[in-house]
């Protein structure tokens, strides 16, 4: 299209927008749809982008930490975390080690045995908290020489269950994205389905516009504007009463976990704003194409 | 200017009109004629590219009809102004809005015509009635309202389809007089009617030439007229 076209096309012509009659169901359906199709997709965003925050930070919180279990005897156990700090204050890209003092050990076993839990009495492994720096340490190769000199030492990089919860929340981002896609995608095919329906019930109208010299871009244009500014109000109203329910939900909490996380934060309150638009662009292509296929038609 | 070589038409199995020749020259006037079901609608809509030949050539402002993408059809018809027995209006505009469509699609701005339209109305005799609705209409308002839609673009040529056959001979007498002014301002006309009162009335005011279509085909009415 020219940019003559396009202009006259978003900006309108009172004139000719009067040429195709007011329908009736077509524009309630139309409106009907794009605010129930903008409703989901509102939730199916704040699902995409909570999971995609909390893969984020799943990722980002495990990935830069370690510990270091020493299983050893009581009168060896000293001695090897004395030698296992030594061994990590050398490699390279850790940040930091230390050894998790009683009662700090206590503290993460009390959830399962109590407050009052006599750790001399139990063979509870020390536990070494090991931060890494930006360049990260090489794993694998720490393990050998642990392996070597700290022969109870046992190093987890959080990597066995750190993997499945990022792949599961990365699952949930995929499956948000793809909820957004398939809204759009039934939104077109609902708006086509309207758009054949009040192109075939105006072929009277069609008829009578091809008499007088009307170009098919003319006649498209007619429909194609009406369609696109209702899907554009349609999501409007959508998004809004989306984002009314998305801020009723609960407020994230550690307490909650990742249900009181569903909400938007920050910047991301504007992205559902993109909603009506891409609705309305939806619209646009649907109407274009089913009254350019249409028009072919009753050429 | 409009020019039917060898045209043939077949639909649905059966043949309508066939070897059709006829050449309408600038300012010309023509009558076509025939019984009811012998083919005028379908010659009327081969002559503005409603219908395509079967057989032969269309040509207007020598162009064949059958090279003319849709577009290049839609400008075409935008020379050619067409009265259709049943009018063909939108029911939801009103009847001034009506006449000035072909202006509207033809992006030239309504409000800068009004004067020309105003005049135009005035002209067929239904000042009065621009903001009617077409169903409001009598059946000699809706063919004076087709006819002023059809000359609004000052068309180089009028094909009127049946223009008198919903109304009484006083106002069949007004549309022919309407139609004989516009050929004397220099405009093809073509009226297809099976009405030869009004075909041997119009003889009196104008130098017609009169087709009739026989048994499929296309010949010059002789002195039976």
């Amino acid at each position: 299209m020219s940019n003559g076209r396009i202009r006259s096309l978003l900006l309108g012509d009172a004139q000719a927008d009067r040429v195709v009659p007011p329908s009736g169901f077509t524009a309630h359906l139309t409106l009907f749809a794009s605010a129930a199709m903008a409703f989901l997709a509102v939730f199916a965003l704040a699902l995409s982008l909570a999971a995609g925050r909390l893969a984020d930070r799943w990722s980002d919180e495990l990935a830069r930490s370690a510990t270091l279990r020493i299983s050893a005897p009581a009168d060896q156990k000293a001695a090897q975390t004395n030698a296992a700090l030594a061994v990590l204050e050398q490699t390279p890209g850790i940040a930091s080690a230390r050894a998790l003092s009683d009662e700090e050990q206590a503290a993460l076993l009390a959830p399962w045995f109590g407050a009052d839990l006599p750790l001399d009495s139990l063979p509870v492994p020390q536990l070494i908290e090991v931060i890494e720096d930006d360049e990260g340490y090489d794993a694998e190769g720490l393990r050998l020489r642990l392996a070597a000199e700290v022969p109870g030492a046992v190093l987890d990089d959080h990597t066995r269950w750190r993997r499945p919860l990022v792949e599961a929340a990365n699952s949930l981002r995929r499956l948000g994205v793809f909820s957004i896609l398939l809204i759009g995608g039934a939104t077109a095919a609902m708006i086509t389905l309207a758009a054949n329906a009040a192109l075939a019930a105006n072929a009277q109208v069609i008829l009578v516009l091809r008499l007088v010299g009307a170009r098919d871009s003319y006649i498209a244009q007619a429909f194609v504007r009406r369609f696109t500014i209702r899907a554009l109000l349609g999501a409007a109203a959508g998004v809004a009463f989306g984002m009314a329910g998305v801020l009723l939900l609960p407020e994230a909490s550690d307490a909650g976990g990742f249900l009181t996380g569903l909400g938007f934060q920050g910047a991301g309150w504007f992205a559902p704003l993109l909603i009506p638009i891409l609705g309305a662009l939806v619209a646009f292509a649907a109407t274009w194409f089913a009254a350019r296929r249409r028009l072919e038609e009753i050429s | 200017m409009i020019e039917l070589e060898n045209v043939g038409y077949s639909y649905g199995g059966g043949e309508l009109l066939s070897e059709v020749s006829v050449r309408l020259m600038p300012g010309s006037f023509h009558f076509l004629t025939g019984p009811s079901g012998a083919g005028k609608t379908t010659l009327m809509k081969l002559c503005y590219g409603a219908l395509l030949p079967t057989h032969g050539t269309v040509k207007v402002f020598d162009a064949d009809m059958r090279r003319l993408d849709r577009d290049q059809t839609a400008l075409m018809r935008r020379r050619i102004g067409v009265v259709h027995q049943d009018c063909k209006f939108l029911d939801h505009l009103p009847v001034a809005d009506n006449i000035a469509l072909p202006l509207t699609v033809s992006g030239r701005d309504k409000r800068a015509e009004s004067e020309n339209l105003a005049e135009l109305m005035r002209w067929v005799g239904l000042a009065g009635r621009a903001d009617a609705l077409p169903p409001e209409l009598s059946g000699g308002e809706r063919q004076r309202a087709a006819l002023a839609r059809a000359v609004i673009m000052s068309p180089d040529v009028v094909l009127a389809d049946e223009p008198t056959g919903n109304v009484d001979w006083e106002m069949s007498q007004r549309l022919l007089h309407l139609l004989v002014e516009l050929n004397k301002m220099g405009k093809t006309v073509l009226i297809a009617s099976h009405d030869l009162a009004l075909i041997r009335a119009a003889k009196s005011q104008v130098q017609a030439r009169v087709l009739r279509i026989s048994n499929r085909r296309l010949q010059l009415a002789g002195s039976d007229l």
